[in-house]
């Protein structure tokens, strides 16, 4: 079912991105002659939204950072191949056809952009945040990562390497953060729990349980 | 083309501005616009690349007052009437011009869980010779084309190192101009930050940047 067309009139925009023409009133002339044509399913828009704000987020993601926490084999595929390793846990598909993934050590700390539009790894972390889709963070974070990690509260030693991957292709990147100390005896489950989004852009650490 | 998009190394955007617990779409609006995209790709309206380029077109001044989703869509817009999908008219009435002939859609509900899972690679199953290998010194090309492409204006004419070939794919450049996927190798490569933005850079920081063989020249 889908009931978007009676709560439309009460969603709020932001006033500071209202453009000259309402979005709102674009999307719905758009949907309406495009599924008048037959051209698109508004019940395959339904399911396509559900997904997205259901089911693929970055809960995925942090099933294979755990997985790769806890299995040394696993940990190694992932890094050699990507696109397979996470594929073993059944994340696949849309923005995510072609995945790399990076690891943090102990010297060298990733960080993800895409500088050019918003690319961004949609299996493994959902859709992505605002910031990370809006011009100061795709302008900044490429010539000054240590000042924005800063801003996001993390603070990198200065004989650390920060490598800065800027997702220009169609290859989409995730960054495998370190494991937190003093979390040894915790499960795989338990693990994944501490897995945050921003640790797999890289703007954060995982905090010790 | 050096538009507003390639914001890489610009200043004046303001703050970084995180939200707490943010939602996932900010606006019922917001999902419509989203929910578009698979069904219209998978109508064989546009490829990803014309997709990104009807953003980059989309002006400078307008493209920074509005949100992500207000440039999908511009872009979807923008595309099915330069495809003559829809006239402006229809898009302006929401209402298919008389006789418009009833299609069946491309992407019906049922068949969404399988088009996510399976999505749509750029890889091409092609065997075509690179010219570089890991290790090889390049020079970016210094190129300044008007149309569509991936290669940000910050690594032009630097010095860079191929990090990892990660095989054969479409070129953008040509694919969003429907002058074919012209299919090569794309790799990541290397460049450290004093490369790109001068000494002051910190020695120890680097930049990968994926780009393909049309971009790169032998060191």
């Amino acid at each position: 079912m889908h009931t978007h067309h009676d709560d439309d009139h009460e969603d709020h925009v932001h006033p500071h991105s209202r453009p000259l023409t309402d979005p709102e009133l674009r999307v719905k002339a758009l949907e309406q002659v495009l599924v008048e044509k037959g051209l698109v399913d508004p019940a395959a828009m339904d399911a396509l939204i559900e997904t997205y704000e259901t089911r693929v987020g970055p809960h995925n993601g942090a099933r294979v950072v755990a997985r790769a926490w806890t299995d040394r084999e696993y940990r190694q595929r992932l890094l050699e191949n990507g696109t397979a390793a996470i594929a073993e846990l059944g994340y696949t598909g849309i923005q995510g056809e072609d995945m790399v993934v990076v690891e943090n050590t102990e010297t060298v700390h990733n960080v993800l952009v895409c500088t050019l539009c918003s690319c961004y790894p949609w299996p493994t972390l959902g859709l992505p945040p605002v910031w990370y889709k809006s011009a100061p963070y795709r302008s900044r974070v490429i010539i000054e990562p240590r000042r924005v990690l800063r801003e996001f509260g993390l603070k990198i030693e200065d004989d650390v390497e920060v490598r800065v991957w800027d997702s220009t292709a169609e290859l989409r990147y995730m960054v495998l953060p370190l494991r937190p100390p003093g979390t040894e005896h915790l499960s795989e489950d338990e693990l994944a729990a501490l897995v945050t989004r921003d640790s797999m852009i890289g703007v954060a650490r995982i905090a010790p349980p | 083309m050096n538009g507003i998009h390639d914001l890489g190394g610009m200043e004046g955007f303001g703050p970084i501005a995180p939200e707490h617990n943010e939602p996932i779409f900010h606006a019922e609006w917001e999902k419509r616009v989203f929910g578009l995209f698979a069904p219209l790709s998978a109508a064989g309206t546009f490829c990803v690349d014309e997709f990104r380029h009807a953003i980059e077109r989309m002006g400078a001044a307008g493209y920074l007052a509005s949100s992500y989703y207000e440039h999908w869509l511009h872009a979807f817009e923008t595309l099915t009437l330069e495809k003559d999908v829809l006239t402006a008219e229809e898009l302006r009435t929401g209402q298919a011009a008389g006789g418009a002939r009833r299609l069946t859609p491309a992407l019906a509900a049922a068949d969404v869980p399988a088009v996510v899972a399976r999505g749509a690679s750029a890889r091409v199953d092609k065997a075509v010779e690179p010219k570089f290998k890991e290790g090889d010194m390049v020079v970016v090309k210094n190129i300044n084309p008007p149309t569509h492409t991936r290669l940000p204006r910050y690594v032009r004419d630097k010095l860079g190192c191929i990090d990892r070939d990660h095989g054969v794919f479409v070129f953008p450049d040509s694919a969003a101009h429907g002058k074919g996927d012209k299919p090569q190798h794309c790799y990541s490569v290397y460049f450290s930050a004093q490369e790109l933005w001068g000494s002051k850079a910190s020695r120890n920081d680097s930049v990968y940047v994926d780009l393909w063989d049309d971009y790169l020249i032998p060191a």
